[in-house]
């Protein structure tokens, strides 16, 4: 239980602030003005120096938005946002197009240090981690840096951020970009359309085995600034890549928003593991300030025996409306989700998947946790469907809810819709609290209070940490800890 | 040695009262059994030593080697040697019987000032002890009590003790749900920890488990108090005569 020592004793450091992202970085800016309207969307098109289809795409996308309504089924309770308060676009100005590290203004490379994310390559070959990650890293409205690219390009993976796809690869974007997501798809996810400024591209061709975890690392640090990030993974015929995004941002007294879309796409027997440590500035002990999540994640099993798994950690946000999901379009494709939710303070989180069985003999597994603490609210909201050729479809849905305190709240909300008499659909549910009688049993044996409360949290969300890399699932258990601070006593 | 004196405790509420002026000394080596009728008081007592928050404390002290054990938290007190063999041990999912061993006893350590266990040498004793027990290795890899039988979860409990090295081991009803052959060997692991430092509390109903874990004194517990106090034979005859007689005599 090293992880947990090391929490507990990062926790007491920590004093009164238990978010330790929460600095902020000065640096000169590029932003937009204030504001949403055409113009904008305009320059956020031409900062990037994109194609006129793609600015056409986008104008299409905003001009739908106009005419959509804000989604209000989420057990989620915020003010009205209001979207001409928000800047659009923010770049840090001495970073207008690095080609190599050495060319990233120092301040963000240390920003990022400080967050634990080395992106010096020779810092990764050194030895920090075991084994090698390549790291796309977004800072407020742009891709700052891409590590092992040339590494990568000799295996033919292309990972980049999407402004650079979009200008060397556009055939592959023009093909994939919407696909899975439609633009008109959701509120959040067409305002993304329109607006988005950066994110990370993969393509893995047909047959290989990417040869390390990417990731991308995204970091909101100007006020007032919306982020909208755009990810788009490809995996060809055979392929296979395991992904990773891990989010931060500092401190702020105002809510800020951050509306992502993510596309993947599996053709055949391809697989896609993603996985997501959300660690958003979750707001203070009276609820004030926080980032409003709203995402919109999605796989496309395209094609025959691909997998697609999604793993998450969420820990932050002052709101989080996502439900990464999968459709299950080839026959004998796999969808997997697993999560575990957690929410202090006054955070509520509306979160789940979608599993759409469409192909036959397709298959999917869910396992959630949520735990709750303080004064939050933690919905699991998941749809299994099965369509009317989805033959033999299989789905197995275990969803269990923590509770510690007197004062937050756990709900489920499962959506079941068979149209195919083979499919079977499997539902297990578990709401519990954490006994004073477990906790009195651990402290006998000589932890402490907290100790005993980390220790029980990590058990429960075992089968989830299980899922993600080793060097993440050591992080993500003391980030589970840190957040559920305070909860106990 | 744990020293109670004229021990007042209630429910937390305050709805109850329930130990009335117990007083009980247990020396270095001393092996105390504690026996009487339902309701008498006996598990409170071995939660209120251990801790738990439950109960109100009005009056009294209870003192283990001269420390004053009502005025720390139940993990110091551990750390300070106190053990509680619980009747219904807690199942605790997900983490590994093991994991937990480790966390308890390094904790304990730290609580000592102590160094932690190097990981070959924790294993080591676990695997010593765990042996002696009759605890599969593949036990040690569950979720801690998850699944076990009534006699896995106590084995369990004399393995942590084994581990812990308790100056005071308190056994709640350890005899309770379990057959005559799980009786042994759990009877065994008590006897092979008896030491002229370490001292135990035995509550029991039954005079069967006396008949392994051989006491030195036997009290006899009745409306939260000791009512009586005598040697090993004590037991015998209140398995012959029963608790009416203290019943009755302590209501009068």
């Amino acid at each position: 239980m090293v992880a947990v020592k090391e929490t507990v004793e990062q926790v007491k450091q920590l004093d009164v602030d238990q978010y330790k992202y929460g600095f902020t970085t000065d640096l000169e800016v590029d932003k937009a003005p204030k504001g949403l309207n055409e113009d904008i969307v305009r320059f956020i098109s031409a900062k990037k120096g994109e194609p006129q289809w793609m600015l056409d795409w986008r104008l299409d996308a905003f001009r739908r938005w106009k005419t959509m309504d804000e989604p209000q089924w989420a057990r989620v309770h915020y003010p009205k946002i209001d979207f001409n308060d928000s800047y659009y676009y923010a770049a840090p100005k001495k970073n207008a197009a690095p080609k190599t590290l050495d060319d990233v203004d120092p301040a963000i490379l240390d920003t990022y240090k400080k967050l634990g994310i080395p992106l010096r390559e020779q810092e990764l070959l050194a030895g920090v981690q075991t084994s090698k990650v390549a790291v796309d890293a977004v800072f407020d409205s742009v891709s700052v840096v891409t590590t092992f690219k040339e590494e990568l390009k000799k295996a033919g993976v292309i990972f980049c951020s999407i402004s650079e796809a979009i200008k060397d690869h556009p055939e592959l974007v023009k093909k994939y970009l919407g696909s899975v997501v439609p633009v008109t798809d959701n509120y959040y996810a067409t305002l993304n359309c329109a607006v988005f400024t950066d994110g990370s591209f993969v393509y893995i061709p047909e047959g290989t085995r990417c040869p390390m975890e990417l990731s991308t690392y995204f970091r909101i640090n100007e006020k007032n600034t919306g982020q909208f990030e755009r990810t788009l993974i490809i995996a060809e015929k055979g392929s296979y890549v395991s992904y990773l995004e891990g989010c931060t941002a500092p401190q702020r007294d105002e809510n800020q928003l951050h509306a992502a879309v993510v596309e993947l796409v599996a053709l055949d027997d391809a697989e896609i593991k993603y996985s997501t440590v959300q660690n958003w500035y979750p707001g203070d002990a009276e609820g004030k300030g926080g980032i409003y999540n709203f995402v919109t994640k999605r796989g496309d099993c395209r094609g025959a025996n691909s997998k697609i798994s999604w793993t998450q950690v969420e820990t932050g946000s002052a709101i989080t409306w996502k439900y990464p999901s999968c459709i299950l379009r080839g026959d004998n494709s796999r969808g997997e989700f697993y999560s575990i939710a957690v929410s202090n303070g006054y955070q509520q989180v509306d979160s789940g998947t979608k599993m759409i069985h469409l192909g036959k003999n397709t298959t999917s597994r869910i396992i959630s946790k949520g735990i709750s603490a303080g004064k939050s609210q933690n919905t699991y909201r998941g749809q299994v469907s099965a369509h009317r050729k989805a033959t033999n479809a299989r789905n197995f849905t275990n969803c269990d809810s923590l509770l510690i305190g007197e004062t937050c709240g756990a709900h489920t909300v499962p959506y079941l819709e068979s149209k195919n008499a083979s499919a079977v659909f499997e539902h297990e549910a578990t709401t519990s609290k954490i006994s004073e009688d477990q906790l009195f049993y651990c402290r006998q044996r000589g932890l402490s209070a907290e100790e005993a409360t980390a220790l029980i949290v990590n058990g429960f969300v075992k089968d989830v940490l299980q899922q993600l890399p080793m060097e993440f699932a050591v992080e993500a258990q003391k980030l589970i800890s840190i957040s559920l601070e305070g909860s106990v006593g | 040695m744990l020293e109670i004196r004229n021990l007042h405790v209630a429910i937390e509420d305050g709805s109850k009262k329930i130990l009335n002026g117990l007083n009980l000394t247990i020396r270095d080596g001393e092996v105390a059994a504690i026996m009487g009728p339902n309701g008498s008081g006996k598990s409170t007592l071995s939660y209120v030593i251990a801790g738990k928050d439950d109960y109100e404390v009005l009056d009294g002290e209870i003192l283990l080697d001269g420390k004053n054990l009502l005025e720390m938290e139940p993990d110091e007190r551990a750390a300070a040697g106190v053990f509680l063999a619980f009747q219904y041990p807690l199942e605790i999912p997900g983490v590994a019987t093991m994991t937990f061993l480790k966390a308890a006893l390094n904790a304990q350590r730290k609580g000592r000032g102590e160094d932690e266990l190097t990981t070959p040498d924790f294993m080591r004793r676990v695997k010593a002890g765990a042996e002696k027990l009759g605890i599969p290795q593949d036990m040690l890899k569950r979720g801690l009590n998850v699944g076990f039988s009534g006699g896995e979860k106590k084995r369990m409990e004399i393995l942590q003790m084994a581990l812990l090295e308790p100056s005071i081991g308190i056994l709640d009803e350890t005899d309770s749900g379990l057959d005559i052959d799980a009786l042994k060997i759990v009877s065994e692991g008590v006897n092979a920890l008896r030491s002229a430092k370490r001292s135990f509390l035995v509550i029991t109903h039954y005079q069967r488990l006396l008949n392994y874990i051989v006491p030195d004194t036997v009290h006899v517990m009745s409306k939260g108090q000791i009512v009586r106090t005598g040697g090993k034979e004590l037991a015998l005859e209140l398995e012959a005569n029963g608790y009416a007689d203290y019943v009755t005599n302590a209501a009068a």
